[in-house]
């Protein structure tokens, strides 16, 4: 008798729960989730077409693209055009891709090295005038960077920096925001580690590289691969200072297609498919930071 | 100073050892203070707050073609740029670009992201898909819609789709008249940002206590418009506030997009590219230029002050 009751309980108690959990009984509804599942798959296949669209035109020919009927996918997958826009005189595109590859990674390395040297700096080291340094890093926030390229470049072309590597990559180096985030950061960052490290005969510059950074790990991956995608994705200041084709970007590059007298459809979409592949395998593999950095970044911003 | 006191205070370390620790920190914390904070310091007055010196300095200046003029002119390089209309004119365009973009981007981002959160199996899959759009740049999108997409020739694919309607081809972006340049420019964009800010909503979504949904569903609120109109709605309105913010300021620095689908055409100049094609265009105006970025950046200051007081006001609400 007394088992019977014992097992009973629970389970009423258990269906109970349930039926007054408001989204459970909601979402059980077989109906309202396959129109759920509708109208997800609907916004999802819009949000695709233009990956679509790349592949398709990438390895096309262009009598396909500009054919009289709509064609959904080439006959034959042209791979050759791919030698063939790196063998196309008129944009150096391989070049471009080279630039790109260099600010970026010199950019986020360059950009972390500075902005989190400061972040801590501001966060965690003691000094009278601290404050009064942390206005006048936050008073930048308030100009966006895209206002100032004007005087930006001529500051940088005063320095002769114009179509240079420097150029391209000093200048975005100090950005308030990043140091902004670093210090907020670090505020919360434990502080009996520190404590230990210093117990242990470590200075500022000692704790900071041997305990602060392995133990910071992940929010530095989060800030580098926000940082690296905006470096690539760059396209206004990359444009200023890349008056010669040597200095250009893969943006500037892609945007001197669309400009071009003889427009090649093919070539146009393979560049345009070269320039994102890197970008969505960063996104495909480090997606976790990359969420973790945005809902970061983006909260504080 | 204070700051220092503070730390000693709460530090719980025995008496001797604390003792001893803050004259040298002291003396080796300014040292130290300087060593991490100097290379960003240096580098933020040359690119930052030099250039923004120069510039303002420029703007009193006749300077074309040169940085390094000597003809003072007052303030006529701000009344050349206030009378002129292409520059007003521009205000005017990121007026009606912000007056678009920012509430259909705030929608579509909150309802996939209400879309996403009640899903119950493949859920990091559609996350995914609508965030990949993020990682495409500008440049690219705005050459998938101009070349493809919103091709004004017959092969473009929305003409393609039209023309199985019986519809003529459409000139999209060649000719202002009627304005279908703004279906293209607001769909790139929020093609691109709408999976940004979602992560955004979804983040706050998740932080919505579920004991809510239970007392409303006690109280009687059917699921459905209720619940999003009482609950989830008010619960999301730091993160509107913020996503409004950062949509505000981001279409307000926007130029790629404009730039590259609309070139060289005289219709649809947000400032940013006024200010481009002022300043290193055929004229190399660089007083002029500089008096426009001197006044874009009065009025963006403006307005995040204000917003920063709205925000303020906002939180403090929530708080109580």
């Amino acid at each position: 008798m007394t088992t019977t009751t014992e097992v009973r309980e629970p389970v009423e108690a258990g269906a109970a729960r349930k039926t007054r959990d408001p989204r459970k009984k909601r979402s059980r509804s077989v109906f309202s989730s396959a129109g759920l599942y509708f109208a997800t798959a609907v916004c999802a296949l819009l949000f695709l077409i233009p990956f679509y669209l790349i592949v398709r035109n990438a390895l096309s020919t262009d009598a396909e693209i500009t054919g009289e009927n709509w064609k959904w996918f080439p006959t034959d997958i042209q791979w050759g055009n791919v030698t063939e826009l790196f063998d196309d005189p008129t944009v150096p595109f391989a070049q471009s891709l080279w630039n790109s590859t260099v600010v970026g990674v010199l950019h986020t390395i360059g950009t972390l090295l500075v902005c989190s040297l400061a972040g801590y700096g501001l966060a965690r080291i003691p000094y009278k005038h601290a404050n009064k340094i942390f206005y006048a890093v936050l008073v930048t926030l308030m100009v966006p960077a895209a206002v100032t390229f004007v005087p930006s470049f001529v500051l940088v072309s005063s320095l002769g920096w114009v179509s240079s590597m420097q150029g391209l990559i000093v200048p975005g180096l100090f950005s308030g925001f990043t140091c902004f985030l670093f210090r907020q950061y670090f505020l919360g960052f434990p502080k009996e580690l520190e404590e230990a490290a210093r117990v242990d005969g470590l200075g500022y510059w000692g704790a900071y590289w041997r305990i602060v950074v392995p133990n910071s790990l992940n929010f530095f991956a989060a800030i580098a691969t926000i940082t690296f995608i905006s470096g690539w994705n760059a396209f206004l200041w990359p444009l200023v200072i890349g008056q010669d084709q040597e200095a250009w970007t893969v943006q500037v590059a892609l945007s001197s297609y669309m400009t071009n007298q003889t427009v090649n459809f093919h070539l146009i979409f393979m560049a345009t498919a070269i320039s994102i592949l890197p970008l969505v395998l960063v996104f495909l593999f480090l997606q976790r930071w990359l969420v973790q950095g945005v809902a970061q970044t983006g909260i504080k911003g | 100073m204070s700051t220092t006191t503070t730390r000693d205070a709460t530090r719980p370390a025995p008496a001797k050892v604390s003792k001893a620790r803050p004259r040298r920190g002291l003396r080796g914390s300014t040292f130290n203070f300087w060593l991490f904070t100097g290379p960003f310091l240096l580098g933020l007055v040359i690119f930052v707050y030099i250039p923004i010196g120069w510039s303002a300095w420029l703007s009193f200046f006749e300077a074309r073609y040169t940085v390094t003029p000597d003809k003072f002119v007052g303030f006529d390089n701000y009344k050349l740029m206030l009378t002129n209309g292409d520059f007003t004119g521009s205000l005017v365009t990121f007026t009606v670009f912000a007056a678009i973009i920012v509430p259909v981007t705030w929608a579509l981002s909150l309802g996939l992201a209400l879309m996403v959160h009640r899903l119950r199996f493949m859920k990091a899959f559609f996350r995914s898909v609508f965030f990949l759009p993020t990682a495409c740049s500008f440049v690219a999108a705005s050459l998938i819609w101009k070349m493809s997409i919103f091709s004004g020739v017959r092969f473009g694919m929305m003409n393609t789709v039209l023309s199985w309607f019986g519809v003529e081809n459409i000139a999209w972006l060649a000719n202002p008249n009627p304005p279908w340049y703004w279906l293209v420019i607001v769909t790139v964009r929020l093609w691109l940002q709408a999976g940004f800010y979602m992560i955004l909503f979804l983040a706050a979504l998740q932080n919505i206590p579920p004991e809510l949904y239970e007392a409303a569903a006690i109280d009687g609120a059917k699921p459905g418009w209720q619940t999003f109109r009482y609950i989830t709605l008010p619960q999301l309105r730091a993160t509107s506030t913020a996503v409004i913010l950062l949509l505000l300021v981001a279409a307000y620095q926007a130029f790629d997009e404009f730039f590259n689908l609309l070139a060289k055409s005289t219709w649809g100049r947000p400032p940013l590219v006024e200010l481009y094609y002022t300043a290193l265009g055929d004229d190399q105006d660089y007083g002029a230029g500089s008096a426009g970025a001197v006044i874009l950046t009065l009025l963006i200051c403006t307005v995040t002050l204000l917003q920063g007081r709205f925000m303020g006001f906002g939180r403090g609400e929530e708080t109580k």
